[in-house]
């Protein structure tokens, strides 16, 4: 019964995600492709769940570059993001405060 | 699901800010909110994960975070702006790296019960690893370390061979349940493999697609594996993405004409050359004194940027230039493809840092029917997404893609680094129209040229 509940998340999620981008303005696309890839960097929890529950030398490799990627691309996808809005900043002056 | 029950209400928290983050970054003027809240939640969740029950190896995990955290976050520090969209890249395939690792511990510890959980686990590895591999391709690309698209014969047979050996060593691992090593290995080989045969014929501009389309599946792969582990965060986050960035991807193909499927089994490259048509006539050029006259004099000047500007790193002499221009009554617009340079709004991106306002940026559908009326169309460092040849040439591997009609206006102008064709290799024919002037040289230098005559004329 629970495997149907989180398929139900699924598809909830997917819908979620189809509304929240429907209506973009085009300058947006980039950071936004940033911003999502950003999100995804939550992945970094289920690499340090795997690590944190390995049991043996090679699930405790494989977990930790896990870890290792996932704190990458979340870490990176957030300054790369917050640079490129950072530039949106209202007024459009030049340099910005 | 284990855990506390506070683990899993900060997990809920977590994945309603990042849905309202992202939705905030969907809109300029709250876009730099949403990435700063979408980044705190982050913190929360790697701090609540700690208080997991039954997690060791805390200090490894420390580590771990630390030495990939901090390189990332340096290198996307230092990065100049007009590298982004490599970054994005291999980020982005680092996400799918991490979730194909996930997926190959479970598979290692062999304690994954129940086929739907066995299929998440799988489509999540395959989908990882396709995107970790295709990510990589593509930021070397980007970052031209890869100089052209490589193609090989047969390539979108060997393509789907691959796709046939990995589905069928997935589904073996999904009916074995206990598979041998030997199989998971295999499969990771091949799905690994997969994403290089995929996305190195891949180039021009498509590439943009391509990354959205890799930053889609990490998000899949992410939410497949959020399955697996049993936190609904990660398949809220995951999917959201998946669907979002599925979505951004159909938005941009659907911008340059060509459908996902042409993107990746019909790569634009000059080799359809010789069936295309032979262009007649021959490049005019021009010297920076002439350009600046003719815009100077001008009632309308359109600019239309590319990634050569980019590269140029221009972009603050072009709206000095335009100011100036604008100053001496010339109106000034500026024109963007929806996929110049080498993601779509990057030429955006570029234009808000030298301080351009948004009501003088027109998308491709507002302005193409002003080219008609402008007395000058600039065009610096934009090469495919003007060629004329999108119009008319059947044969040419651009043929349908809309373009930015720049050839309307009554004089053209193109500031380009040397004789050459663009990052597709299909000759432009505009350059070879009577109106068509050609200006040699990096962006940066012309533009200063330009900007030192314009003011000589001034009085």
């Amino acid at each position: 019964m629970e495997g149907i509940v989180y398929l139900y998340v699924f598809m909830l999620a997917a819908f979620t995600g189809y509304e929240v981008i429907s209506r973009v303005p085009v300058i947006l696309h980039t950071p936004l492709m940033s911003g999502s890839n950003f999100i995804h960097g939550v992945v970094l929890v289920g690499g340090m769940v795997t690590l944190g529950h390995a049991e043996s030398g090679l699930q405790m490799l494989l977990g930790f570059i896990a870890v290792v990627l996932g704190a990458a691309n979340a870490a990176g996808g957030y300054v790369v993001t917050e640079r490129m809005l950072g530039m949106f900043k209202s007024g459009n002056r030049k340099g910005g405060a | 699901m284990t855990g506390h029950w506070f683990i899993h209400a900060a997990y809920l928290a977590v994945a309603v800010v990042f849905i309202f983050g992202l939705k905030a970054m969907a809109s300029p003027a709250t876009a730099r909110k949403g990435i700063v809240w979408a980044g705190y939640a982050m913190v929360a969740a790697v701090i609540v994960t700690f208080f997991w029950p039954g997690m060791e190896n805390r200090w490894l995990i420390v580590l771990g975070i630390l030495l990939g955290g901090v390189v990332a976050w340096r290198s996307g520090k230092k990065v100049a702006m007009t590298e982004m969209p490599q970054m994005v890249a291999i980020y982005n395939g680092m996400g799918g790296g991490a979730a194909a690792a996930i997926a190959a511990v479970e598979f290692a510890r062999g304690e994954i019960h129940g086929p739907a959980v066995l299929v998440m686990a799988v489509l999540g590895a395959l989908i990882g690893a396709v995107a970790f591999s295709g990510s990589c391709v593509a930021w070397a690309k980007l970052a031209g370390k890869m100089k052209r698209a490589y193609r090989f014969p047969n390539q979108r047979t060997l393509s789907t061979l691959l796709a046939i050996i990995v589905g069928w060593l997935g589904i073996g691992i999904v009916v074995d349940g206990h598979p041998w090593a030997i199989a998971i290995i295999l499969f990771f080989a091949v799905a690994l493999l997969l994403g290089v045969v995929v996305t190195a014929p891949i180039g021009g501009a498509d590439m943009p697609v391509v990354i959205s389309l890799l930053n889609a599946f990490t998000g899949l792969a992410v939410g497949f594996e959020g399955y697996v582990l049993q936190i609904p965060a990660l398949i809220v986050a995951g999917i959201v993405v998946g669907a979002s960035g599925t979505l951004l991807t159909h938005l941009m193909a659907k911008a340059m004409n060509r459908p996902i499927r042409n993107v990746l089994f019909t790569p634009l490259t000059g080799e359809a050359q010789d069936e295309a048509q032979a262009i007649e006539g021959r490049m005019q050029e021009t010297s920076a004194l002439d350009a600046a006259a003719t815009m100077r004099y001008a009632a309308k000047v359109i600019v239309v940027p590319g990634y050569g500007m980019a590269v140029a790193g221009a972009q603050h002499k072009v709206w000095e230039m335009s100011q100036l221009l604008e100053e001496a009554g010339v109106s000034v617009a500026f024109a963007i493809h929806p996929v110049a340079g080498r993601m779509p709004g990057h030429m955006n991106v570029l234009l808000a840092e030298a301080g351009v306002p948004y009501d003088k940026i027109f998308d491709l559908d507002e302005i193409n029917n002003d080219f008609a009326q402008a007395d000058v169309a600039l065009v610096i460092g934009a090469n495919d997404v003007v060629n004329p040849v999108a119009r008319t040439d059947k044969s040419s591997p651009i043929y349908g893609m809309p373009i930015l009609n720049v050839d309307h206006a009554r004089h053209v102008i193109v500031v380009k680094r040397g004789q050459g064709t663009g990052y597709s290799g299909v000759e432009n024919a505009l350059f070879y129209k009577d109106n068509c002037h050609m200006l040699y040289g990096s962006a940066q230098e012309v533009v200063a040229d330009v900007i030192q005559h314009v003011k000589s004329m001034e009085g």
